[in-house]
């Protein structure tokens, strides 16, 4: 994740220095990102099992409003974050894109979970988007199945960090010709249409599973069956275990 | 009471209705059949399935099935397993939603993944997938579309939405147009003979 580090005119030290004589030295860059990342406000917005670790993030025992982030809020015209927590089907995908669409700015995504990275364990279904930055630009990946509530919650940090780095000056939220909404795919006769945005995201050059791990999951056209007509072949003998251990003790 | 004895006590109800047992479970060697038998297993005083617990389909290439899970509430028995047997070309089973409103969504599953029509079904429609897909996915001869290959469709509508496309890709897509093929996923279905 690319982030600047925060250039402040005053240098640290110094900063300290007069915070312990009870000084506040800031630039307006500083508390407007203090107020921005101590108060990101997610979406109410589960999709799966993931969401119930998001669930447990937000309760008392792991608490997300020690990082201000405890407001889900229902809307997406009032939240900041999209937590995208769970595995997202292509029934579920245009809904995901129109949300993000309905965010106002600035609007951040974290997808949680193997599932919303690249499709998780579901890689290869018939009904499963493979990650939803197909469609929309992610802030911070967070890999798991499902991530624990640390791990959601040091992604948040890592999100704080990022809008740490932003500067007032030069949010792109500011700028002339931002665009931010992405167009909504429609459900086709095989899939999704389209397959992904090429403005967002392109196919990877190299394979690098197929290279490691062949071709583990098999999808193609299948010709076996198993013949339920045939007779069941007895079970082996529950003697075996016992015979087995004969030799040895003779 | 023994499986023959079981299939003994149903045919004498029912005379004609051809049964068989494959596997510890009761093959109804004509589907047309089904709603009679499950009638009699819930009403008769001996069996009362009263709940249907699951229907499923299968897929055995020669064949589709569905399978029907039946538990009685009332005598604590079951799972008491019911088969009807149909062809690949015209799947075509009488629903038993009349016997067991439980069957209307799990027939309406099976009918989505398997393409298995249940006749007086009253809502047969797709569950899962959306309405004009195409093609029953759970079918052993259903082929995935390949979802890193944009085809023509894709690439028509991402520029009516003012997206732009790498020529690379417009030129893939117009290649499978020009040979009347789409981008579906060439993988093996079978493991290796090892």
């Amino acid at each position: 994740m690319a982030f600047t580090e925060n250039l402040s005119s005053v240098d640290g030290g110094l900063k300290s220095e007069l915070g312990k004589k009870g000084i506040v030295v800031a630039t307006l860059n500083e508390l407007y990102n203090w107020g921005r990342r101590s108060s990101i406000w997610p979406m109410q917005f589960g999709l799966a099992c993931c969401a119930i670790e998001m669930i447990a993030t937000a309760c008392a025992r792991y608490d997300i409003a020690r990082f201000g982030a405890e407001l889900f809020r229902p809307s997406p015209r009032q939240s900041d974050l999209m937590i995208v927590a769970g595995t997202v089907t292509k029934k579920m995908a245009p809904q995901v894109v129109r949300l993000y669409n309905q965010m106002a700015e600035p609007k951040y995504v974290i997808t949680m979970g193997a599932c919303s990275i690249a499709g998780g364990p579901f890689i290869d279904g018939y009904n499963v988007l493979r990650g939803i930055d197909r469609y929309i630009p992610i802030d911070v990946h967070l890999p798991g199945c499902p991530p624990r509530p640390e791990a959601l919650l040091y992604g948040l940090m890592e999100l704080q960090r990022k809008i740490d780095g932003q500067t007032i000056e030069k949010t792109e939220w500011y700028q002339k010709g931002l665009k931010r909404e992405y167009p909504v795919p429609e459900c086709g006769p095989h899939g999704l249409i389209p397959k992904f945005n090429p403005e967002v995201w392109a196919p990877r050059e190299v394979d690098h599973r197929k290279e490691r791990y062949g071709e583990p999951v098999l999808i193609g056209k299948k010709d076996k069956a198993p013949n339920l007509d045939a007779p069941v072949a007895a079970r082996p003998a529950a003697t075996s275990a016992s015979s087995a251990s004969q030799p040895s003790a003779s | 009471m023994t499986p023959e004895e079981i299939k003994n006590k149903i045919q004498t109800a029912l005379p004609g209705t051809a049964l068989k047992w494959v596997r510890d479970t009761l093959l109804i060697e004509n589907p047309q059949d089904l709603p009679k038998v499950a009638n009699f297993l819930k009403t008769s005083e001996e069996f009362r399935f009263d709940y249907l617990s699951s229907v499923t389909g299968a897929d055995y290439l020669q064949y589709l099935e569905a399978v029907y899970h039946l538990y009685s509430m009332e005598k604590k028995t079951g799972p008491f397993v019911l088969r009807a047997r149909v062809g690949r070309d015209q799947a075509r089973i009488p629903s038993l939603v009349p016997l067991y409103r439980g069957a209307e969504y799990q027939e309406r599953e099976a009918y989505d993944t398997y393409g298995i029509i249940f006749e007086n079904h009253p809502d047969l429609r797709r569950i899962f997938m959306w309405e004009g897909f195409e093609g029953f996915p759970m079918r052993k001869d259903y082929v995935q579309e390949d979802s890193e290959i944009l085809e023509a469709s894709d690439i028509e509508w991402l520029e009516k939405h003012q997206v732009q496309v790498p020529e690379g890709m417009k030129k893939r897509a117009e290649e499978l147009k020009k040979q009347g093929r789409r981008a579906v996923a060439e993988r093996p279905g079978q493991p290796e003979p090892q």
